[in-house]
């Protein structure tokens, strides 16, 4: 058993200023996930009736991308790919204090404490990450176009983003391209999404900028930080598309 | 066509080719400068002709200088720009645990070297321009190799243009291969290529830090 | 007792939905910008059901409780989803999902359904497919497949094991291209917390910004609950910790009927539990039994050495092994259905054999999988076959190729390594069969609301088998829900837009706010929390994987003191007009004290052994579950009457036309 010294960040929504607050903790579990050793302390402070941290989390087994902590200066934590949730207690020490803070972004407005607003990410989707098909029902066989596995693969691996916003928050440009190249390059892969790659990249970059995201210096901080481990391939590959679309349209 | 211009990504592009372009000119630089380590008639022969050249002087020389001032505007507005992309900071931040301390910095050891280009200016190419075509002074093929020389005699100078050869080292550090990766390329052999790039950040910088020291020592 | 009708169209089982798509009313391009939909619930069924209604030119607004609809719970399915393609040409047809649908789902599920579902399955991979789907193909670019309990064929197409997640984001993409159109009003962050009726038809809801608070009024010509199943009530559950029976609650208490309450599937792969601080299960997919063998020492003195931490797993023998999967069933083994395999797993642990600190977990071990696979490897490579740490090696990179992701969160979760060792798993509320009852066209007991996807009864019977629940969901909202709700909405074209100034919505709001101060004001001792783990502990015990008559009787009796003393004594901080999660929970579990006494009655009325309802007054002498099917072919339908202890049993008989109803056998 541990007993931590917990720094929150409490803000009332997004108009008001925020602070840091100190809470201590005793008797976390090393079996404990991050956000289980949250609960039990949102259930003590409920008790003292005092108001509960707010934070977002839901599916809790590292696949909603919905968790969203920055603790102790990282993204999701010092652990490498997982999300806050899947952060185990294992991973901290006796004694120790814990930053936490919300994933900081002006394109993600904080909603209250450590939950964001991160609707920015899916007006980007909105401009384009799609594939023009209605959904009838008559389209082709699903086997009549073969796909080189390999590009399979690769547009799966793009494909496993969560949309956490781990990049944004890890990025000290607080940019978004490592999330966008991941959806632009999983279409781009595959000969379904490939008929409209143009207006895609160009679309989906431009809502992006609008949504005031900071340019990418290729530091890589987000592909370490990503809880799928998405390559920065996917952000070459998004430059080059967005190259060839600028030249092309 | 108006997203090349205006995009992040456009920018992105720009950073990576002006940047690109000065590491095609540091390496000529470089070439030139170390002549003057082996034969003082051969560093003569080629800074005149670079001096003197038309070509060299009213087309690349204004090329360059754009090159020069459009990669540092564009680096500094990007980073401001981007600075406003998070306005309220982490209380704690832990980048090194994802990212290397040059990439961070770029702004820093580029303002660095901003600074030196300044000194640089001052101490070669003022007087260069004042020689050739305000003062019009007689051309002289066999001037540039002791003008060299007597500018490192100067100790602080020397310790001055160590200082800002090891920022380059810094900044080619992240800024060579980053260059490559915005413009798109990124795949199999990004591996080995990184490896060349590290190596030229590492061997040019120092190339430069040993002509100054061999000139200030052998004077 | 009163009887539903199913609307099941007449003529054979294998043309009744073409006939019937041929013959319902449809609704006009021009007149279908004249309507609205509401859907509450962005998971497959819901964003599909969304996106497709969109397309056909109807005016859609999507609710979800998430900050964005690609979170619903739907994203975290594992293993794959069912088409019968037969692209294996391993003898698969529409028939055969069909038979096996109804076969696994122990012979309690609709025919009419279950057949029109196996005869769309197909239609979604290729919808899938042509939308960027990233199933996983073979090195000839076509689709790979890979099988799955209760079933002898290979139909299920995967995306590792995040296929839930690849469906979702399909649907999701879908999603926002009509919401880029303006087809489709996204109400993140929003929650439904009532239906409105006027003249008897769903007329729209009551939702709640969660962020703000504020209580919101929508009018709609049609409602369309997908807001998922109800595992939660269990608090410990595979479910997303939002994941909630409100939004079907809500409409049954206006009066939709709610089906087979007591059918849920407790799925054997999940990970034990590690503490009292626990706050939900992860499982571990099914598609892993393909490849790893379940098993418990046969030696009770082994099982104390290992629990002592004094013997390593592997350090044991293979003959000193229980594999008792594929001892009690050879014929299927290792991929005999869920509740078969969990109720294995329980009788194992129950006898003392669990392997685990807490007695509660068995054995799931690659090691035989990683050398059979690393000698294929080797072989195909014109390597030594050998060479021990060679296949090993080969063998454990394949096993990470398939399952990789699942393995990375095992070791997370637990700090033991899977490849190495065996995993230990123990079986956890995963999936809801029952819910809202829907006729054929999934319209509920109410004229204009209807229920897709977990949230409604319909498919799946008494046992869910894999890989059926991303097939249904998909179903429902691409393929049958946008068909159905035409011949409804037909007799709407004249209605205009919903007016919500009305006393029915004034009446709905009131309730909602009235409620929501109730909360406020208790100012009581115990958090929401406390009073959802007890709710839990009480299912779990009592109504959980086996039950008896005794226990359900207590449970009702229990799960009604507990509601009494919640509405006391909970304890809700904060206010109604900021981001208050308490508050939201507060409603959710206000709603589950009521499903679970209503669970426990539907248990108690069901006094055969079915699927994942297993009474133990009702066995065989070995122990496996024995139907009742003279006196239970039905589906119990539930009228709210107030009290859940007084809801009134509605029977839907089943008829098997097609299909003979036989014992389940996997042995």
């Amino acid at each position: 058993m541990m007993n931590l010294t917990l720094k929150i960040w409490r803000q009332a929504n997004a108009t008001t200023k925020g602070k840091m607050v100190t809470y201590p903790i005793e008797n976390v579990s090393p079996d404990m996930s991050f956000l289980e050793m949250m609960d039990v302390l949102n259930e003590q402070l409920i008790n003292k009736g005092i108001d509960p941290v707010a934070f977002d989390h839901d599916c809790r087994e590292g696949i909603c991308g919905m968790c969203s902590m920055y603790i102790n200066g990282e993204a999701h934590g010092p652990d490498r790919f997982v999300t806050t949730c899947q952060l185990h207690m294992r991973k901290f020490k006796d004694g120790e204090t814990i930053t936490i803070e919300p994933f900081r972004a002006n394109a993600f407005p904080v909603v209250k404490d450590l939950a964001v607003d991160r609707s920015a990410f899916d007006r980007i989707q909105h401009a384009g990450g799609f594939v023009s098909v209605n959904t009838s029902g008559n389209t082709q066989d699903a086997n009549n176009i073969p796909i080189d596995k390999h590009d399979a693969d690769k547009a799966f691996d793009a494909a496993t983003c969560i949309g956490c916003g781990a990049c944004v928050a890890s990025c000290k440009n607080a940019s978004a391209m490592l999330f966008v190249s991941a959806k632009v390059s999983q279409y781009a892969l595959l000969p379904q999404g490939k008929v409209e790659a143009t207006d895609r990249v160009l679309n989906m970059v431009k809502q992006m900028d609008d949504e005031g995201f900071g340019n990418c210096t290729n530091t890589g901080a987000c592909e370490v930080e990503c809880p799928k481990g998405i390559s920065l391939e996917n952000i070459a590959r998004m430059n080059r598309e967005y190259l060839f679309a600028t030249v092309k349209g | 066509m108006s997203g090349i211009i205006k995009s992040s990504l456009a920018r992105k592009y720009a950073m990576a080719i002006s940047g690109l372009f000065l590491v095609v000119f540091l390496m000529q630089h470089f070439i030139i400068n170390l002549t003057s380590v082996f034969s003082k008639d051969v560093f003569n022969e080629i800074s005149h002709f670079m001096g003197n050249n038309p070509l060299v002087q009213f087309v690349l020389q204004p090329v360059l200088i754009f090159g020069v001032i459009f990669h540092f505007i564009m680096g500094i507005v990007l980073d401001l720009k981007n600075r406003s992309a998070r306005d309220q900071n982490y209380a704690q931040n832990n980048g090194s645990a994802n990212s290397s301390w040059m990439s961070r910095n770029m702004i820093w050891s580029g303002i660095t070297i901003l600074s030196f280009l300044v000194l640089h200016f001052i101490d070669f190419w003022f007087p260069e321009m004042n020689y050739k075509y305000i003062e019009s002074l007689p051309v002289d093929p066999d001037r540039y190799f002791d003008e060299m020389v007597h500018k490192f005699e100067d100790i602080i100078r020397v310790g001055a243009y160590v200082v800002s050869f090891f920022f380059l080292m810094l900044h080619l550090l992240h800024g060579f291969s980053s260059s490559f990766q915005s413009v798109g390329l990124n795949n199999k052999y990004t591996k080995s290529f990184k490896t060349f790039t590290f190596a030229f950040s590492i061997v040019i910088p120092i190339g430069f830090i040993f002509i100054a020291l061999f000139h200030h020592l052998t004077a | 007792m009163a009887s539903l009708d199913s609307k099941i169209p007449k003529g054979p089982l294998s043309n009744k939905w073409t006939n019937h798509k041929s013959h319902i009313n449809l609704v006009s391009p021009a007149n279908k910008r004249l309507i609205d939909i509401i859907v509450v619930g962005t998971g497959l069924a819901g964003a599909s059901a969304s996106a497709t209604l969109a397309e056909l030119g109807y005016n859609v607004k999507s609710f979800c409780f998430q900050d964005s609809p690609r979170r619903a719970h739907s994203i975290a399915a594992q293993g794959g989803i069912n088409a019968a393609k037969n692209y294996q040409g391993d003898g698969d047809s529409t028939y055969r999902l069909f038979y096996d649908t109804i076969k696994g789902g122990d012979y309690r599920s609709r025919e009419a359904n279950v057949h029109r579902l196996a005869e769309v399955s197909t239609n979604i991979i290729d919808q899938c497919v042509a939308q960027g789907v990233p199933f996983a193909r073979d090195y000839g670019g076509l689709l790979d497949n890979r099988s799955f309990g209760g079933v002898l064929v290979s139909r299920t197409f995967y995306a590792k094991g995040q296929t839930g997640q690849q469906l979702l984001l399909g649907a999701y993409s879908a999603m926002n291209r009509q919401i880029g159109r303006g087809k489709i009003k996204m109400y993140n962050r929003h929650e439904m917390m009532d239906l409105v009726l006027v003249d008897g038809k769903a007329r729209g809801i009551i939702a709640r910004n969660l962020v703000t608070g504020k209580v919101e009024r929508h009018g709609a010509h049609a409602v369309v609950v997908a807001s998922g199943g109800y595992g939660n009530v269990f608090f410990l559950s595979t479910n997303a910790m939002g994941s909630n029976v409100s939004a079907g609650w809500k409409i049954h208490q206006k009066g939709a009927h709610f089906a087979n309450p007591c059918f849920t599937q407790i799925h054997p792969t999940c990970i034990p539990v590690s503490g009292d601080h626990q706050s939900k299960l992860t499982l571990m997919s099914e598609s892993l039994r393909n490849d790893g063998r379940i098993w418990v020492p046969k030696n009770i003195d082994d099982v104390k050495a290992i629990r002592d931490g004094k013997l390593s797993p592997t350090q044991l023998k293979e003959e000193d092994r229980d594999y008792y999967l594929e001892r009690r069933y050879p014929a299927f083994g290792n991929l005999v259905p869920r509740d078969v395999a969990s109720r294995a797993a329980k009788e194992r642990c129950d006898a003392g054999y669990g392997v685990n600190a807490t007695g509660e977990a068995v054995y799931l071990d690659f090691a035989a999988a990683i050398i059979r696979y690393g000698k294929e490897q080797a072989h195909v490579k014109g390597l030594d076959e050998n060479d021990a740490v060679l296949v090993k090696k080969l063998g454990q990179d394949v096993v990470r190729s398939k399952y990789g992701n699942l393995f990375q969160m095992y070791e997370k979760i637990v700090d033991q390594n899977p490849y190495e060792t065996p995993m230990m798993i123990y079986p956890a509320v995963h999936y809801t069969m029952g819910g809202v009852w829907v006729d054929y066209n999934l319209m509920t007991s109410i004229p204009g609301c209807y229920a897709i996807g977990e949230a409604n009864f319909s498919d799946h019977g008494a046992n869910r088998l894999g890989a059926s629940a991303l097939m249904q969901g998909l179903a429902d909202g691409y393929f049958v829900l946008p068909y159905t709700i035409g011949d409804y909405l037909a007799d709407d074209i004249r209605t205009g837009s919903i007016a919500t100034n009305t006393p029915e919505f004034d009446a709905a709001e009131k309730a909602v706010v009235d409620k929501i101060n109730l909360f406020l004001n208790s100012k009581g001792e115990h958090s929401v929390d406390y009073y959802h783990k007890k709710l839990g502990k009480i299912m779990w015990d009592k109504c959980g994987m086996s039950r008896n008559a005794e226990g359900l009787k207590e449970a009702m009796v229990d799960i009604k003191a507990l509601r009494e003393d919640f509405y006391k004594n909970v304890n809700v901080p904060g206010t109604d007009s900021e981001f208050n999660e308490q508050l939201a929970k507060a409603g959710r579990v206000a709603d589950f004290l009521e499903l679970g006494e209503l669970f426990a009655k539907d248990a108690l009325n069901r006094t055969e052994s079915c699927g994942g309802h297993f009474r133990e007054e009702s066995q065989t002498p070995e122990g496996e579950a024995m139907r009742d099917d003279e006196n239970f072919t039905f589906v119990s339908a539930w009228e709210y009457k107030g009290e859940p202890a007084d809801a009134i049993l509605c029977k839907e008989e089943l008829k098997y036309e097609e299909i003979e109803v036989k014992t389940r056998s996997y042995k």
